[in-house]
């Protein structure tokens, strides 16, 4: 998805690097990276560390480093091709199916057109560009880290080193704790619904209904947060 | 960042979490925090306890596993305390690491995405 823009801005003095922030590895990621075949680097973050330090809470989303290592955009929703889903019409009769469609309906993304001009602008305009923040800005612009935020993320990675570890039982708790503190971190929701609702060996369960584990699934939780507040918008 | 331990080297530290325990203080670009004294031994172990109370780290026990999960800092209230961009090393699908140091002098988009 990124390789096209990549391609047109490498020369111009730009790297895209992709980050799967994949608690299942390689083995949940590869078959993704291998159909993109980027050129660029592309990485697998199992403890979704670069979550933690950049701020990231749902995929996909970015930041911007100028050539002294810099960042001159926090994280935000990043988008650069339209949804399929945006313009399919729902199918109807599929259950649980069709109301997750509805609600992807009604997701509020970041307009592809939008971003990728300010992308352009932003290489050739360096600091110039409007869409270049000042360093104060950045971190002012970067989301509130509250002390329960702080301590999602250390149960989050407690739950997925004890996931690793084969021992779930205890893993789900520290999701649990994780969800609970931090509800509006969707990257640590999806990622705990779909370790415990993907098959082994099959493709990740991108429905990530009910289960015994966890108070909430993707449905319900999109359905009360809001479809509009999934993403935060790019402005 | 998972520990089994209170104390860890400096280098590692600094890979799990971004901040550069020096003897001065703790740094993450160009900002610098005062650490206690005894926060840094002369081998470049650092003692977490102290550093992540000074930065406003949650430390999350784990009895059953033996096991400490250090949060991010909670310094400055936001979920970046500096503009200078964390150094991370990374696999790529072949298990290669990767270090986006060593793009500097370049305009990078970091972007996460995820199979899930």
């Amino acid at each position: 998805m990124w390789q096209a823009l990549r391609e047109e801005l490498h020369p111009a003095g730009v790297e895209v690097v992709t980050v799967a922030l994949d608690s299942g590895g390689a083995e949940a990621a590869a078959k993704w990276i291998d159909r993109a075949a980027p050129r660029h680097p592309s990485l697998i973050d199992e403890s979704h560390l670069t979550a933690e330090l950049f701020g990231f809470v749902n995929v996909p989303s970015a930041v911007w480093i100028d050539e002294t290592q810099t960042l001159v955009r926090p994280a935000h929703a990043a988008h650069v091709r339209r949804s399929s889903f945006e313009d399919a019409e729902v199918p109807e009769g599929l259950g649980r199916i069709t109301e997750m469609l509805r609600e992807v309906k009604k997701i509020r993304r970041t307009d592809p057109e939008v971003y990728v001009a300010a992308v352009r602008d932003w290489v050739q305009r360096g600091a110039d560009s409007p869409y270049a923040l000042a360093p104060d800005e950045v971190v002012e612009r970067s989301r509130p880290r509250p002390p329960g935020h702080a301590e999602a993320a250390a149960c989050f990675e407690l739950g997925r080193w004890l996931w690793d570890a084969g021992r779930r039982q205890e893993a789900v708790a520290w999701f649990r704790q994780a969800h609970r503190l931090q509800p509006d971190n969707w990257a640590y929701k999806r990622q705990a619904w779909s370790l415990a609702t993907t098959a082994p060996g099959e493709d990740t369960d991108l429905i990530q209904g009910p289960t015994d584990l966890y108070e909430g699934n993707w449905l319900d939780d999109v359905r009360a947060a809001g479809a509009e507040n999934y993403y935060e918008p790019f402005d | 960042m998972i520990l089994d331990s209170l104390e860890v080297l400096a280098d590692r530290f600094l890979e799990g979490t971004g901040w550069d325990v020096k003897e001065r203080g703790a740094c993450r670009g160009e900002l610098c925090v005062p650490l206690p004294e005894g926060s840094l031994d002369a081998d470049g172990v650092v003692r977490v306890e102290p550093v992540a109370a000074t930065l406003g780290m949650p430390l999350v026990h784990d009895a059953d596993a033996g096991l400490w999960a250090v949060g991010p800092a909670t310094l400055g209230g936001r979920a970046l305390p500096t503009a200078a961009a964390p150094q991370v090393t990374l696999p790529d699908r072949d298990g290669n690491p990767f270090s986006t140091s060593s793009l500097a002098g370049r305009k990078v988009v970091l972007v996460a995405w995820a199979s899930w």
